[in-house]
């Protein structure tokens, strides 16, 4: 923890600027959050790698003054397996887009999660592909307009907190950037929490999503996060139980970490050659 | 010596290819000579025809694999059938009493021993069959000393085991002797 | 009696194994493959024993991100598949490239293409070696044709990815990989061991992980250390920093070949057998030079001028030294398993390509001196 005032320019890279992402996107809150969260856990900016794919999303990892690893399109949580667990001192976080979460690297996303290696995945979700222009994700969901659904899609979402939840993750969340105090909150608990941390957050694509599926312009979809969504045990949600949960899903602090097990074994190892 | 390429044959489980593997090993270690071991690999890792394949030689081998053995070992019908007719002419055909029987002979020297049966009858335990074999094998070619195979047997096999595998080995050599090659 | 625990009785997989741990290798990441789950399973009770890291990935592209994670943080990494691995590994194999990553990959071949002839022997992934990912690049592929060479060649791999920051490919094949023959460990300090050039840069002063030395070496900073800088795959600048400015493009990509190509002669490893007087040229290479080999030393012995170039590096090809070799032979006949990969490349570097031909196998088997023997006896005039 720390008690200086934060400012921005501690932890940016400014050479990187100005960035990529449309007016109106969602993206630059989560950015906010993430560096406020790193601030606000004091932690040393030598101690965390920033380890990123391919899309809007992973171009956080650039602008961030932390180790920057910007890999392939879907495969940064293997990437970041790597760093971990060769190095378990340093904090390995993950910002993710729709594709790199959840289709082209979907594959690793469960498995780190089965592993419950001590990695911090940020899913920015939203339900769209925006670098490469708007065409469907597998978090679009059934009924959505995209370039390449120009008849809407006809394919179902993935629950992401589910999915993690069931394929083993210790830690998962969900927020929007409507709340980005909340966002903040639960990232600085997804990084300290040992094992893997899911943090979904919702983020706006006015650009491609909001404009293809007449949801209006970056403040009406924020609005929409607002209205939508419920903090998991309010009277909102026991009103509305339909709405979209907020919240800590699963925190399980019983599962031991891949890094810590993988130590246990060198300890073994080693005793039988001696 | 002559270079001797030697292939053992069986089925997945009878230890062939370890049989093979410290037969070769022996010789390479504790006998200061080249060799090589190879087997032949398919899908499944129990039953089937295996194959393994050892030259040894005092000089250097290059082509590692056996086109035609002067040594054929055969633990099972099947093995035998598949083998027999590459052996090379005047070679040393050896195989089990209880598993093979010889039906058109070849051009080699035919040894059929009771190996499995004294096996079970000495010891009781088919896990040193293949260990067996390999003595009778030593001492009907002179291949290679039987100390050096018991100097593999020490580094790979817990203490535990090595009285069976000795009396395994010995029994092997007893039968061989009374053989001429 | 003589020490005998440094001399072992192993597969070329262990060889392999063997050699890795000799040069240091501190973290491995696979997915389990025919012929080359050996090295897996070795490492991964070896590893552990020196405190190195062992993980077993979900599929050949995690191993290959996992190796290229962990090298940043200052570690010497290796994976090892094959062909359909391979094939898998090739975007993140050319992140290597770019990125600039020190890694050594063994391929150890068996018959493609797709799933192919699993435990059967094959030379055909030479050219996806080097060209197996995509884009203009220059890579370093290395091979050996017995247990005591794999050991030396694994070392080498790790040395060259370490000496000129990049991936290199360890081409071995099944009938290596999978024979036992003996290798003698030789003590530590015998064979040299490059450890990674690390930055002299101070804390607080600019450090520039992409900006080559006068020798052309980039030194390099670990993750988790002062200088916090960006890696990526996209073209950069010498900051790390994504740059598609045309200037900084075509610098970096004539660097990322030059800085190998023009390496070729240190690059280059060889052997030769018979070649002072040698009327008949085998080149060959991996396990099918054994073979060669074979063949040579019997047709000597009856009195036929014939020599072997075992190559051992095949990429950057070495065409100025084929060159020089081959140039007093009547005929070359390239001796390999696939429909003619490096024959090419032998046709391109000598002065009269007519007289090169190629003796081949692609049928699993290994190729026999008595294949080789037919088609000399062709070129001799001597009918099969």
């Amino acid at each position: 923890m720390t008690t200086q005032a934060f400012n921005f320019k501690d932890y940016i890279r400014p050479r990187f600027f100005p960035h990529i992402w449309c007016p109106g996107c969602g993206h630059g809150i989560v950015l906010g959050s993430l560096l406020r969260a790193v601030h606000e856990l004091g932690l040393d900016k030598n101690e965390i790698v920033m380890t990123s794919g391919i899309g809007c999303s992973s171009r956080i990892s650039g602008y961030v003054d932390f180790h920057s690893l910007h890999t392939i399109h879907g495969r940064a949580l293997s990437f970041a397996t790597g760093v971990k667990l060769s190095q378990p001192n340093l904090k390995a976080i993950v910002p993710m887009g729709d594709g790199d979460a959840l289709a082209i690297g979907g594959n690793h996303f469960i498995h780190a999660a089965r592993r419950n290696i001590d990695i911090t995945a940020i899913v920015m979700n939203n339900r769209i592909y925006g670098m490469t222009g708007g065409q469907f994700s597998p978090l679009s969901g059934s009924g959505k307009k995209a370039t390449t659904a120009p008849y809407t899609t006809i394919d179902r979402d993935f629950d992401v907190a589910e999915l993690a939840k069931s394929a083993g993750a210790t830690f998962v969340a969900r927020s929007t950037v409507y709340h980005a105090n909340e966002c903040k909150d639960l990232i600085k608990k997804g990084i300290t929490h040992k094992g893997f941390s899911v943090v979904e957050i919702l983020t706006q694509c006015p650009t491609y999503y909001g404009r293809k599926n007449k949801e209006g312009d970056a403040i009406q979809m924020m609005e929409g996060y607002k209205t939508n969504t419920a903090k998991i045990g309010s009277k909102k949600l026991e009103k509305n139980p339909d709405l979209i949960q907020r919240g800590i899903f699963v925190k399980n602090t019983d599962v031991p970490e891949y890094c810590e097990a993988y130590d246990k074994i060198i300890k073994t190892a080693m005793k039988g050659k001696a | 010596m002559e270079r001797s390429r030697i292939v053992f044959s069986g089925s997945g489980g009878q230890g062939v290819i370890t049989a093979s593997i410290i037969l070769a090993k022996a010789a390479a270690i504790f006998e200061d000579k080249h060799a090589i071991q190879s087997q032949s690999y398919g899908a499944a890792a129990r039953g089937g025809a295996t194959r393994s394949d050892i030259i040894i030689d005092d000089s250097e081998i290059c082509f590692p694999k056996v086109i035609q053995p002067n040594v054929l070992v055969s633990l099972t019908q099947e093995s035998y059938n598949k083998f027999a007719p590459i052996i090379r002419p005047g070679g040393l055909l050896l195989v089990d009493s209880k598993y093979v029987t010889i039906e058109k002979k070849v051009d080699a020297k035919h040894i059929t021993l009771p190996m499995y049966e004294t096996v079970m009858k000495e010891i009781g335990k088919p896990i040193v069959f293949n260990i067996c074999v390999l003595g009778a094998l030593i001492s009907i070619s002179g291949l290679i000393r039987p100390e050096s195979i018991m100097k593999v047997l020490e580094t790979t096999i817990p203490e535990d085991f090595m009285e069976m595998n000795e009396k395994a080995l010995d029994l092997g050599i007893k039968m061989g002797k009374k053989e001429h090659y | 009696m003589k020490n005998k625990n440094n001399i072992r009785f192993i597969q070329g997989n262990e060889a392999c194994v063997e050699g890795a741990i000799y040069a240091g290798i501190d973290f491995f990441a696979g997915y389990p493959i025919t012929p080359s789950t050996e090295i897996a399973e070795h490492l991964a009770s070896r590893l552990p024993q020196k405190g190195g890291k062992f993980i077993q990935m979900e599929d050949e592209i995690a191993s290959m991100g996992a190796i290229i994670g962990a090298s940043l943080t200052g570690n010497k990494v290796m994976t090892a598949t094959s062909g359909p691995g391979f094939s898998l590994k090739q975007e993140a194999l050319g992140y290597a490239c770019m990125a600039e990553i020190p890694c050594v990959i063994a391929n150890v071949q068996r018959g493609g293409p797709s799933t192919g002839n699993p435990t059967h022997v094959s030379q055909g992934d030479v050219n996806q070696a080097r060209w197996g990912t995509h884009g203009d690049h220059a890579i370093i592929a290395l091979t050996a044709s017995n247990h005591q060479d794999v050991f030396e060649m694994t070392i080498t791999a790790f040395n060259m990815a370490e000496t000129y920051r990049t991936p290199v490919i360890l081409l071995l094949d099944e009938v290596i990989g999978h024979m036992r023959e003996k290798v003698t460990i030789p003590e530590t300090g015998k064979i040299p061991v490059v450890e990674r050039l690390r930055t002299s840069v101070k804390k607080g002063v600019d450090y520039h992980p992409y900006l080559p030395r006068e020798d052309g070496r980039l030194p390099m900073s670990d993750f988790g250390e002062e200088h916090r800088y960006n890696v990526t795959g996209l073209f950069h600048d010498m900051w790390g920093f994504p740059n598609n400015n045309p200037k900084v493009v075509g610098e970096l990509l004539r660097h990322l070949v030059d800085k190998i190509e023009n390496n070729v002669n240190d690059i280059s490893r060889f052997k030769e057998y018979w070649l002072d007087d040698a009327e008949f040229i085998l080149v060959s290479y991996g396990s099918s030079a054994r073979s060669a080999i074979h063949l040579a030393r019997n047709r000597r012995s009856r009195g036929v001028k014939i020599g072997v170039l075992e190559l051992q590096t095949l990429w950057p090809f070495p065409s100025e030294l084929v060159k020089e070799k081959c140039a007093g032979a009547k005929a070359v006949i390239v001796v390999e398993m696939n429909l003619g990969q490096i024959v090419t490349q032998v046709k391109n570097a000598v002065d009269n390509p007519h007289n090169v031909f190629l003796s081949n196998r692609i049928d699993g088997e290994l190729i026999t001196p008595t294949d080789i023997k037919s088609l000399l006896r062709v070129i001799q005039g001597k009918g099969v």
